[in-house]
């Protein structure tokens, strides 16, 4: 094989032109490389000696000019001879995800062909039937198509006027929220520095869910200091509760007690401050906050699904989960009394009796669709009816 | 210090220059390298070949990896102590080695003869490619240094013996700004400079070149225990690229695969230090303590 790099300097390219010849050639075969930089002979012999190939340079008569000849090493192919595709085994699709990924796969692209020897990277969560669903990627592309932008998304502006004490609850949940969404950013955050890059789609709806719960903080807080300066309460029973999620060091259960149960249990309460908020900018907030929450809990539903369908015996342990996390937090007061009281009056809307009266009915409507709300969810993962509303009952009083 | 026995409780001990931190992960894999194949195997460390070549004549290490002057140091006050040095192993990149002299390509330097009265830049004073094999190169086509030209040195380490890349790139550097007429610099390094952008394009053009050379090499003394000698030129010649374990030290070290030492590369920089009278006076130290 001949490679004429005319007046191609072998740094400027040259060499792309003769390392693809040698690479057409078997080892220990020879390839000539003619030219007329100057420089070819210096720079080629150099090269060759560092890559592992023979030279010989022949030189023309008469002339400072001549013509390599170079024999291919093997240091390349040897490279390579250890490599193979990161995909799943045996599976006819390039892009097939592994039920082990090996940690030395690292970062590598899924289906990049990876040499051998490659360090191992600390990841917990190597295996495919505790993270993978196969709605991943459909929930990850909807994630990012259903993005919006809080400047945009929120009528800021709107004109209103709320009595001191309904302006007062609002700070006093939209506190709350903030506090919760915060536990749900935390949760997934962890997750995703733990979880093999091979499972990509898990690790971009992970990603997405903390981009989602950063807004969600984001527009809390600005609804929270629209009218004040000064934000509410946060209680000891509170963070109690939300610290059990924080530091379930399983993903799978960690998933189960924040996306089905917590973040489930959110969904009713977003909507029902949507429908009794006392302003646009509140009702708003919430509605969209609601549109992330019910994805977060459609890929925590997916892929429990999946991973009960291949592991049915993993069922008692998620049923555990939640009476250790009752058990540890029996001795807690639960949701705090300002949060409670706050909604009540939002439901309200005023202090008249006959508005309390109206309130108090549809917190307790609200109790009541929460819990059912987690039974059919408990269902849909193959609990017993009885043991589904036996689970919902020693939810945690915090809601999330 | 005292001697070691042959080797000490059955380590074989090498010695090397820090020349780079990243001696320290190379060595390190070696080590692991040797004793996971019942080779026990350690090293030391040395800030400068001089004092590596001493203690491996004292008997303190029973191998060195040896820079090709160092090799020379080693030969030359083994023979006149009745000894015999052998360089065992080297890498398939020590061998025939260029060094080229650059100019500016619009210097008007178009031949040797016109660096008659000329500052040619040179990289530490003990280095072989960057030195003394040019300057050898230069004096056999009628070049006196000091005489019809001046040095100017960048002495980066000095007792590296030209290992640390930075002073060829200083000498470049100053034949670019114009405060040399010529520079002196390994046939890599005029590649890797292209590379990098130390040297832009078409801004120098290559004024000579020298004959093909050898480098580094592993070099034993006699009286080591020939079986851990030659398991060790063994273990090291068995090494292969397509082994994922050892190819990253393959990588750091620079080579592709071992190959048997050979002293034939070495007549260039043994005839320029012949002529410089360069390492006269260590070699005759360090035998006078030796004796």
């Amino acid at each position: 094989m001949q490679v004429d790099l005319g007046s191609l300097a072998f740094v400027d390219g040259g060499y792309l032109l003769v390392k693809r010849a040698i690479r057409r050639v078997a080892v220990g075969e020879s390839i000539s490389v003619a030219g007329e930089a100057e420089d070819l002979e210096v720079d080629l012999r150099a090269w060759c000696r560092a890559e592992g190939h023979r030279f010989e340079w022949q030189a023309a008569a008469g002339s400072a000019r001549g013509q390599a000849r170079i024999l291919a090493g093997a240091a390349e192919s040897e490279r390579w001879a250890g490599a193979h595709r990161t995909t799943g085994e045996g599976e006819a699709d390039e892009d097939a995800v592994a039920e082990h990924p090996p940690r030395s796969w690292g970062l590598a692209a899924r289906g990049a062909t990876i040499e051998a020897g490659t360090p191992d990277f600390d990841f917990q969560l190597t295996d495919k039937i505790e993270v993978w669903s196969d709605d991943a990627a459909r929930i990850y592309q909807q994630a990012v198509a259903a993005q919006w932008d809080p400047e945009t998304a929120i009528p800021w502006n709107a004109s209103f006027e709320l009595s001191d004490d309904l302006e007062d609850a609002v700070v006093q949940v939209m506190t709350y929220l903030i506090e919760n969404e915060t536990a749900a950013l935390i949760v997934p955050s962890r997750f995703i520095a733990q979880l093999h890059p091979h499972f990509r789609e898990v690790m971009q709806v992970l990603a997405v869910q903390a981009a989602d719960e950063a807004r969600h903080i984001e527009v809390f807080t600005r609804r929270a200091r629209l009218k004040r300066s000064q934000l509410g309460r946060s209680t000891i029973g509170g963070q109690t509760s939300l610290k059990t999620l924080v530091e379930e060091p399983e993903f799978a259960i960690a998933s189960f007690l924040l996306s089905v149960l917590g973040e489930g249990t959110f969904l009713s309460l977003l909507w029902f401050i949507e429908r009794y908020a006392p302003d646009p900018v509140t009702a708003t907030v919430t509605r969209l906050a609601a549109q992330d929450e019910a994805r977060h809990v459609a890929f925590g539903l997916a892929h429990l699904s999946q991973h009960l369908a291949r592991e049915p015996g993993f069922r008692p342990r998620l049923a555990d989960a939640v009476r250790r996390r009752h058990d540890a937090l029996r001795h807690t007061a639960g949701l705090n009394d300002e949060v409670f009281d706050a909604l009540l009056l939002m439901a309200a809307g005023s202090w008249e009796h006959e508005a309390l009266r109206q309130g108090s009915r549809r917190v307790l409507q609200l109790i009541q669709d929460m819990d059912e709300g987690r039974r059919k969810r408990l269902v849909r993962l193959g609990f017993p009816e009885a043991e589904a509303a036996a689970l919902s009952a020693l939810h945690t009083r915090n809601f999330m | 210090m005292m001697p070691l026995s042959p080797t000490n409780d059955g380590e074989l001990i090498l010695g090397a220059v820090a020349y780079d931190q990243k001696v320290v992960p190379i060595w390190d894999g070696f080590q692991q390298y040797f004793r996971t194949r019942g080779l026990p195997f350690d090293y030391v460390l040395f800030s400068n070949y001089e004092r590596q070549v001493e203690a491996h004549l004292r008997g303190h290490v029973h191998v060195a990896w040896n820079s090709p002057l160092a090799w020379l140091q080693t030969e030359r006050i083994a023979a006149r102590l009745g000894r015999r040095a052998e360089a065992i192993v080297m890498r398939d990149s020590d061998c025939d080695l260029r060094s080229v002299i650059l100019v500016r390509a619009d210097g008007g330097i178009n031949a040797v003869a016109d660096l008659r009265g000329r500052i040619v830049a040179v990289g530490a004073r003990d280095s072989p490619q960057a030195t003394l094999i040019p300057l050898k190169h230069l004096a056999d086509q009628g070049l006196v240094l000091d005489q019809d030209f001046e040095i100017r040195v960048f002495d980066v380490l000095v007792g590296k013996h030209g290992d640390h890349i930075g002073g060829e790139r200083d000498a470049v550097r100053a034949l670019l700004r114009g405060e040399a007429d010529a520079a002196c610099i390994l046939d890599a390094n005029h590649l890797a400079f292209a590379r990098e952008g130390t040297i832009p394009s078409s801004s120098t053009r290559i004024l000579t070149q020298t004959p093909g050379y050898d480098h580094c090499n592993f070099t034993v003394i006699d009286g080591v225990e020939p079986e851990k000698v030659t398991r060790f030129r063994d273990l090291l010649l068995a090494m292969s690229y397509g082994d994922a374990e050892v190819r990253p030290l393959l990588d750091l070290e620079g080579l592709k695969q071992w190959v048997p030492g050979r002293v034939t590369g070495y007549t260039q920089l043994s005839a320029a230090i012949d002529r410089f009278g360069t390492i006269d006076a260590f070699v005759s130290s360090v035998e006078a303590q030796c004796r």
